[in-house]
């Protein structure tokens, strides 16, 4: 590995792959490797010559200065000044997302030999789509265009969730991947998740809904947004209920929903009544609360919301 | 006159404060002012500033006095952060200023309004003023408690600790230092639990009390699970536009001020990068701000509410004590005729309970939705 690294580009997910990857060789390469990390937004002035001074017990330095494009500029002065004579025994890893902040210190990393990783933006569906493939191919699977579609469609919004549905496809599955194993998949927004959960809860169907629940926390879901679902179906449900009968499309405006929400809320509502939904709301709040920090097991937390509102549904 | 006169119901908070400003010998070089919110820490501590410069010890009326106490004196640096927290540049920046002589006053003083809200650098970065003192310089920090700041910090600092005042006292200063008609000054002291600032709004402002009726006449009004989560959306609409109505046009200020300061033209249509990222962080700064305040609304709205049942508790039990909403008192009476002794603490704990949620991130509807269902009134 070279002395001076330059991470450049937009796309932080790629930042930080690359991040971890010169660490984790420069670890390799000296066991007792120091790491020391500059804050580029509350630099100060002269910590960048203290930390790259030889330290009292020997030993290598890795000095990491993240996000060289928000830097102060006290930190921009001082890696010029250290950049005309690195210390031999200290590695420095530079990141910069793009911009021209800083950009003197870019060309001298450059000129003095940095080695560059690049991290272009991934912006257009076909970006992600060959990122998908990439992902796929680095672990030696391949998939269908179709499948490759439908899942940057489904969690392409944010790329380190596609990257983590990519890798929960490599581990959990076989053989080429298709569009069928997509949808079982990822059908699968987070939300969806949550509405599927928060549907089959209220419609008393507890084993659906544990299972939807347990394989949502599997992959990696996060309970917070599917806490939040649940609130909000129960919410709808008790402004329904409340608001008695009338057309479906005076009663949505009223309460603030589309026509086919009210249909849907009026169905499963013959299944309860109002004290059930009061109290499977105060089990959903002491869920959130739970999931918030309040509790050791946010999981089981909102497992037993579940089971609190399938149990309220069922005494009818 | 003196300078003391406003802080009003802290009679040993002064007489200590006043001790200093005589005897060099009962002197320090930093103070933390602890007291609850609207106990006016800050208020005293701009009193003890001006107490300091003046040559007669604070008589109130001495240009010394005035400039101190309205924040413009040349040696006194009041740091108001209104929900930003204070970081480690704008602490070192203060230690620099602190180093200085005074000018032409008599003390360097520098009041920090939000301690609490310093964060652990800039912390650290003050402990090296407090722990060298330059001669003339004084630290005055203002806290809710004294927990609320360092250890370390606050071993170095005289805690000087200020208590709830009586309404009647500030009911007294409304009156005299607001001209507000003693009436009015005494029911909004009252109803705002002594809250200086607070009951200053209530008595000026006709929204204010509007919507604190409105929360307060939701005990009355909970029946079923329906009521209840209407009644949630309520408080929780009223604490947004509580928020928003006092947060707009200084959000608009500041960004006009910051674009000011760095030289930017304000009009043009893209900000070059190193402005637009400055830009981005106080829009940051601002959102967590609005965050937080639309927070503290939440929380006063329930402490209004809870403040009623523990006016229908007090009167079940007969107990000689002022209610706190004594121009509510058909709700504290419907209160106390439906619901049990037992019942008026279940639904307290109800609110104590949302309030610790919402403290701990959840979402204030749903926490509120909870609450209004333990909070229902039987049929
Ligand atoms: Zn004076």
């Amino acid at each position: 590995m070279s002395n001076l690294v330059l991470i450049a580009g937009p796309e932080t997910l790629l930042i930080d792959r690359a991040v971890d990857r010169v660490l984790r060789s420069a670890r390799e390469s000296a066991e007792d490797l120091e790491v020391i990390r500059i804050a580029a937004t509350t630099y100060t002035a002269g910590e960048l010559t203290l930390q790259a001074s030889p330290s009292l017990f020997g030993g290598d330095k890795l000095i990491l200065v993240r996000d060289l494009d928000e830097a102060v500029d006290d930190l921009v002065t001082d890696l010029d000044t250290y950049l005309s004579a690195p210390a031999p025994d200290v590695a420095l890893v530079v990141t910069h997302k793009g911009g021209q902040r800083a950009k003197r210190i870019l060309d001298a990393l450059k000129k003095a030999g940095a080695e560059t990783v690049d991290a272009p933006a991934i912006k257009s569906d076909r970006d992600k789509s060959e990122f998908v493939l990439a992902e796929l191919s680095a672990a030696g699977r391949t998939a269908r265009p179709d499948a490759v579609h439908a899942l940057v469609d489904a969690v392409g919004k944010d790329l380190r969730e596609l990257a983590a549905a990519c890798q929960q496809l490599i581990s959990d599955t076989h053989g080429v991947i298709d569009l069928d194993l997509v949808t079982t998949y990822h059908a699968g927004k987070v939300e969806a998740t949550g509405f599927r959960v928060a549907d089959a809860a209220v419609a008393g169907n507890t084993g659906e809904a544990l299972r939807l629940l347990r394989h949502a926390f599997a992959v990696g879901v996060d309970p917070v947004p599917i806490v939040a679902v649940l609130a909000s179906q129960l919410r709808q449900l008790v402004k329904v209920d409340a608001a008695g009968r009338g057309r479906s499309a005076d009663i949505a405006r009223q309460v603030g929903l589309a026509p086919w929400q009210v249909d849907k809320a009026r169905r499963v509502l013959g299944g309860w009544d109002s004290e059930g939904l009061g109290r499977s709301i105060q089990a959903v709040a002491a869920a959130d609360f739970e999931v918030k920090g309040g509790g050791r097991d946010p999981e089981y937390a909102v497992e037993r919301a579940v089971l609190t509102i399938t149990r309220e549904r069922r005494r009818h | 006159m003196s300078v003391w006169d406003d802080v009003v119901g802290q009679e040993q908070a002064v007489a200590v404060l006043d001790r200093a400003v005589r005897e060099p010998e009962s002197m320090t070089h930093a103070w933390l002012f602890t007291g609850p919110p609207g106990s006016g820490r800050s208020n005293a501590a701009r009193a003890f500033a001006a107490a300091l410069q003046c040559a007669s010890a604070g008589c109130g009326t001495c240009r010394e006095c005035r400039t101190a106490m309205d924040g413009t004196h040349a040696d006194v640096t009041i740091v108001a952060t209104e929900g930003l927290s204070i970081k480690v540049k704008e602490a070192r920046e203060l230690v620099q200023e602190a180093a200085r002589r005074p000018s032409l006053g008599r003390w360097r003083v520098v009041i920090i309004e939000d301690a609490d809200r310093l964060t652990e650098q800039a912390a650290d970065a003050l402990l090296k003023a407090l722990e060298e003192p330059t001669p003339r310089t004084v630290w005055m920090l203002c806290t809710p408690s004294p927990e609320d700041v360092l250890v370390t910090v606050r071993s170095r600092t005289r805690a000087v600790r200020l208590r709830t005042p009586a309404a009647a006292d500030v009911a007294a200063l409304l009156h005299r230092r607001d001209g507000i008609d003693l009436s009015m000054a005494l029911y909004a002291a009252r109803a705002a639990q002594s809250h200086i600032g607070l009951a200053r709004r209530l008595a000026r402002d006709d929204g204010a009390r509007t919507r604190r009726h409105e929360i307060l006449t939701l005990a009355s009004r909970i029946r079923t699970v329906g009521d209840a989560v209407a009644a949630a959306a309520l408080i929780a609409s009223i604490a947004d536009e509580e928020g928003e109505s006092s947060s707009a046009e200084r959000d608009a200020a500041e960004r006009a001020r910051l674009l000011e300061t760095l030289g930017a033209d304000p009009g043009a249509r893209t900000q070059p990068p190193h402005i637009r990222s400055q830009l981005k962080a106080l829009e940051d700064d601002q959102k967590v701000r609005a965050k937080r305040f639309a927070r503290d609304m939440v929380d006063r709205a329930l402490i209004d509410l809870l403040s009623i049942y523990r006016d229908a508790l007090v009167s079940a039990a007969h107990a000689p004590v002022e209610l706190v909403n004594a121009d509510h008192r058909g709700v504290v009476d419907q209160l106390r005729s439906t619901l049990s002794p037992e019942e008026i603490l279940h639904a307290m704990d109800a609110i104590g309970q949302a309030r610790e949620r919402i403290d701990a991130n959840v979402p204030p509807l749903l926490a509120l939705e909870a609450m209004a269902v333990s909070l229902r009134l039987p049929r």
